[in-house]
């Protein structure tokens, strides 16, 4: 082993020393996982001090992705800034853009026809659904089970190829526009939107029988990483994150935006706050994403998809704000104008890095192996974080 | 049942061309070439079939591309492994990260000596093979601790270490097992094992013993997927928490020699265990003549390999369905579940070959 | 007995988990890999699918485009330059389209803003480069009108 030398502890946080732990003068290590590493999904590292093989102390280390896409904001028209949303969560993208096309839309006071917020809500529940699964994936791949990250892939490749039908994209969408999206739905979208979700039926089954009810992984989320309610309320943590802890909040239910409140579905909690938990509120909120699906496919209004009003792209002066459900949890949009073309300052407050900063808590006293539990069902995306 | 001597046509006619101390030196070298060569062969092979069998549980294709059906994969990856530079960190511990790829290699070397692939195929057959084969089964998990340590990483530290502990626990319940087919068949020679099992496809330990063989053949399982540092009990490589664990500092040649050899020990376990349960190289007889007559005209290595290949799918299945676990509950599965397991087991084995409650 | 119970449990739940698997190795119908470099022929695109961008030219090499600058105000990362010219009757006309594929997403606000349809996103995909200079590209194929 290499002597922890001052020259290396000073790369160290503050206040991160590390002491003798036994009797036998063993000593404390600190390891950097990241910012390459398996599990890490992205380029995050998380300096991690380690006693033998139990965590100690968690310290992520941010930064290495960030492309100051607030600051560039400031420099592009309202409409082209929602582009930039879809860097942020890439899982969550249309999600993303609904928030910027919603606080415009207040700011000019642009309606939305009925069949541009069916369009928006069907959306917005089939990313959500598209993002579960791919975590999902991963999920069950930090867990070394590899062969899920395939299935969880295959389910979502069904999805993305929607959209690809459907806006041309696959990842960066760019569909919405403030007053509906850019083009209507193609003819094939209902009928594809009901064979996705019989698909999805059975590949929840399978997802079930292959990790839900396995008992290693039931040993290996049980009561790991918990995280009261009240510190998850504290550290700001949103989306599944909180509800799995009993948080409830959700946007969608609680101050619904769109037409969600015509929906009916369930907000799932947890009651634990453990690792579990954070999975089962995922795999069930991939069910009750289905029924909002079902229930908007069967009323799908005719046009139009967009109001006629186009956006004069200068926004009255004052500040907008607007807030979404995300599949991670609450995105916001915060944008003051000045009567201009582009915003004086536009913030986006992103759900990852608030569930990230719970890490500690939850990892502290656990093994290595939990960490990358924990990191997992947390569900990260990087450059949403650091944006 | 006399145990025959094993002689090969190839060796009598080396015999008798050459005086003796020749003859046993020519005929060894044939030995060590035809084993290499095996080793060569199942290594190649097998990293053809893992992943063309994983991408298949995957529903994907596999290698396609080199070759027919991508079977000249793996030598595309040996080429390009081979091509590689060999990075060695400055802080490594140089003769330690030098040895340990060598040793998991030689280790499945030793153990494929004593396997009887057929009735005349086997190099050495000592008395006590079963206690060779645990001896030297151990290098592999050897190299893994002395690379790990070697390598001055904290990953490979880690690796390693969790290493050294699932091999003394694991090796345990595995020995467990082997004891109770030496208890039952009376002798611990791998080839007087499989003579000892002739008859009916009943008559193979699997079966022969009610329930206990059926649950020794399973703790096997378990054990040898832990001794071969395969999922769901690869430990010391966890990709995803260590990033490559032991070998985390190795690249090119040497990282491909701790990549073939996992090849060829899933190999020689597989071996063991079909030697062990399920007849090696006997045909499995049903009991009714025609059949029995057409199944015994296959040549005794053909059933082997199918044997050693059933159990080598079974290693992939579990490997590519099930988490990985955690290294506190894999050592509480064994010595919570398994070792206790295995001492009822032989416990309940030694009962029912003491009152001869076997399947006749 | 409550121990016995999770037991078999466990046990059936690992089972179900290899059947899962079992049933992908067995109906090879379900493989999903499609081996692209050889299906470049029958590669189909859905419409929409937003590639780079392309101006599409009629049979006489002429193009739709008026030189408004439209698209290029639009573009978010100033990734189309729209170089002008004075055709004979000395009235401004398109000299060169120029697009820089390295610094565009794809992001279709070009094609929304062009009031002409000049442009649209094409179906190409495969984009890469060994210099940044190959993918400054020109999109009219002559000059002027
Ligand atoms: S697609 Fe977007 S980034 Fe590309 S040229 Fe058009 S407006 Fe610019
Ligand atoms: S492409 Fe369209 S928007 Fe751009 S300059 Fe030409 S006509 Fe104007």
């Amino acid at each position: 082993m290499i002597k922890a030398d001052s020259k290396l502890l000073s790369t160290l946080p503050p206040g991160f020393a590390l002491h003798d732990t036994g009797e036998d003068g063993s000593q404390e290590y600190f390891l950097n996982m990241g910012p390459q590493h398996p599990s890490t999904h992205g380029v995050l590292k998380l300096v991690v001090k380690l006693d033998g093989e139990k965590v100690v102390e968690v310290v992520p280390h941010l930064g290495f992705i960030h492309r100051a896409i607030e600051k560039m904001g400031e420099n592009e028209s309202f409409v082209q800034y929602i582009h930039l949303t879809d860097r942020m969560d890439y899982l969550s993208s249309h999600i993303n853009n609904l928030c910027v096309c919603m606080a415009i839309e207040k700011a000019m006071g642009i309606g939305v026809p009925e069949r541009g917020e069916y369009i928006r809500v069907m959306v917005s529940e089939l990313q959500r659904i598209q993002s579960h699964l791919l975590w999902w994936g991963s999920f069950g791949m930090d867990l070394g089970a590899v062969s899920t990250f395939l299935y969880g892939f295959k389910e979502r490749e069904k999805i993305t190829a929607l959209f690809e039908e459907l806006c041309g994209a696959r990842l960066t969408m760019n569909f919405f526009r403030p007053g509906g999206s850019n083009s209507d739905v193609p003819e094939t979208f209902l009928p594809r939107v009901k064979e996705i979700i019989q698909d999805l039926k059975f590949a929840l089954d399978e997802f079930d029988a292959l990790l839900t009810k396995n008992p290693i992984i039931i040993e290996r989320t049980r009561g790991v990483g918990i995280l009261p309610k009240e510190r998850a309320i504290s550290y700001g943590c949103s989306g599944p994150v909180a509800r799995a802890s009993g948080v409830d909040l959700d946007v969608r239910k609680h101050s619904p935006y769109s037409v969600y409140d015509r929906f009916e579905f369930d907000v799932p909690l947890g009651k634990n706050g453990d690792c579990y938990d954070r999975y089962w509120v995922r795999m069930e909120e991939m069910r009750q994403s289905i029924r909002i699906l079902e229930q908007a496919s069967a009323h799908f209004p005719p046009d139009p998809y967009r109001s006629k009003e186009k956006p004069n792209y200068k926004v009255p002066a004052g500040s907008y704000f607007a807030s979404v459900e995300t599949a991670r949890g609450l995105f916001c949009t915060y944008m003051v104008s000045e009567n201009a073309m582009k915003p004086y300052r536009i913030k986006s407050r992103s759900p990852n890095f608030s569930n990230l900063s719970a890490i500690n808590e939850m990892s502290a006293g656990g093994k290595i192996a939990d960490l990358v539990t924990i990191l997992s069902t947390l569900d990260i995306i990087v450059p949403d974080i650091d944006r | 049942m006399t145990p025959l001597s094993i002689t090969h046509p190839l060796g009598d006619w080396i015999r008798q061309q050459l005086p003796s101390p020749f003859a046993a030196i020519a005929n060894g070298l044939i030995a060590v070439i035809a084993i290499a060569m095996l080793v060569v062969v199942t290594a190649i092979f097998l990293v053809w079939l893992e992943r063309k069998v994983c991408a298949r549980f995957q529903a994907r294709l596999g290698p396609t591309r080199v070759g027919p059906f991508g079977l000249l994969q793996p030598v595309a990856d040996a080429i390009k492994l081979l091509m590689k530079e060999n990075i060695r960190p400055r802080t490594v511990d140089q003769l330690a990260y030098f040895l340990a790829p060598l040793l998991p290699i030689t280790g499945s070397f030793l153990v494929l000596i004593v396997i009887p692939f057929d009735h005349n195929l086997q190099v050495l057959d000592p008395d006590a093979g079963i206690v060779y084969v645990t001896a030297v089964s151990g290098m592999g998990i050897l190299g893994v601790l002395i690379g790990g340590w070697g390598s001055n990483n904290k990953y490979s530290l880690l690796g390693s270490m969790r290493a050294g502990a699932q091999l003394f626990s694991y090796e345990l319940s595995m020995v467990l097992c082997m004891l109770l087919i030496v208890m039952a068949s009376g002798t611990a020679s791998l080839r007087n094992i499989v003579l000892s099992q002739q008859g009916t496809i009943l008559d193979w330990w699997i079966f022969k013993l009610p329930v206990a063989g059926l649950v020794a053949f399973l703790l096997f399982i378990v054990s040898s997927t832990a001794e071969l540092n395969r999922g769901p009990l690869d430990l010391s490589e966890a990709e995803q928490e260590l990033t490559g664990g032991f070998h985390t500092e190795y690249t090119g040649i040497s990282f491909s020699m701790f990549f073939l050899a996992e090849f060829v020990n899933m190999f020689a376990a597989a071996g063991l265990g079909a030697t062990l349960f399920l007849g090696g190289f006997l045909a499995p007889q049903i009991g009714w003549h025609p059949v029995d007559q057409l199944l015994a005209f296959i040549p005794g290595f053909i059933w082997f390999a199918a044997k050693a290949y059933f159990l080598i799918f079974l290693y992939m299945w579990t490997r590519w369905t099930f988490p990985r676990l955690r290294i506190d509950h894999l050592l509480s599965l064994e010595w919570k579940f398994l070792l206790p397991a295995s001492l009822a087991n032989l416990l309940l084995a030694a009962t029912l070959v003491l009152f001869k409650w076997v399947i006749p | 007995m409550i121990s016995l119970n999770r037991f078999a449990g466990s046990v059936s739940a690992l089972l179900k988990g290899l059947g899962v698997t079992l049933n992908y190795i067995v109906h090879p119908k379900r493989v999903v890999t499609r081996e692209y470099p050889e299906n470049r022929e029958t590669l189909t695109f859905p419409e929409r699918f937003r590639g780079q961008v392309v101006m599409p030219h009629d049979e006489n090499n002429d193009h739709n485009c008026t030189a408004c600058t439209l698209c290029e105000k639009a573009c978010p990362n100033g990734s189309i330059s729209i170089l002008t010219t004075k055709n004979i009757a000395s009235k401004r006309v398109l000299g060169q389209f120029v697009y820089r594929l390295s610094s565009c997403t794809l992001c279709n606000l070009c094609i929304e803003a062009c009031p002409f349809d000049a442009i649209r996103m094409g179906h190409g995909f495969e984009m890469a480069g060994y210099t940044r200079e190959e993918l400054d590209l020109i999109l009219n194929k002559k000059e002027g009108r």
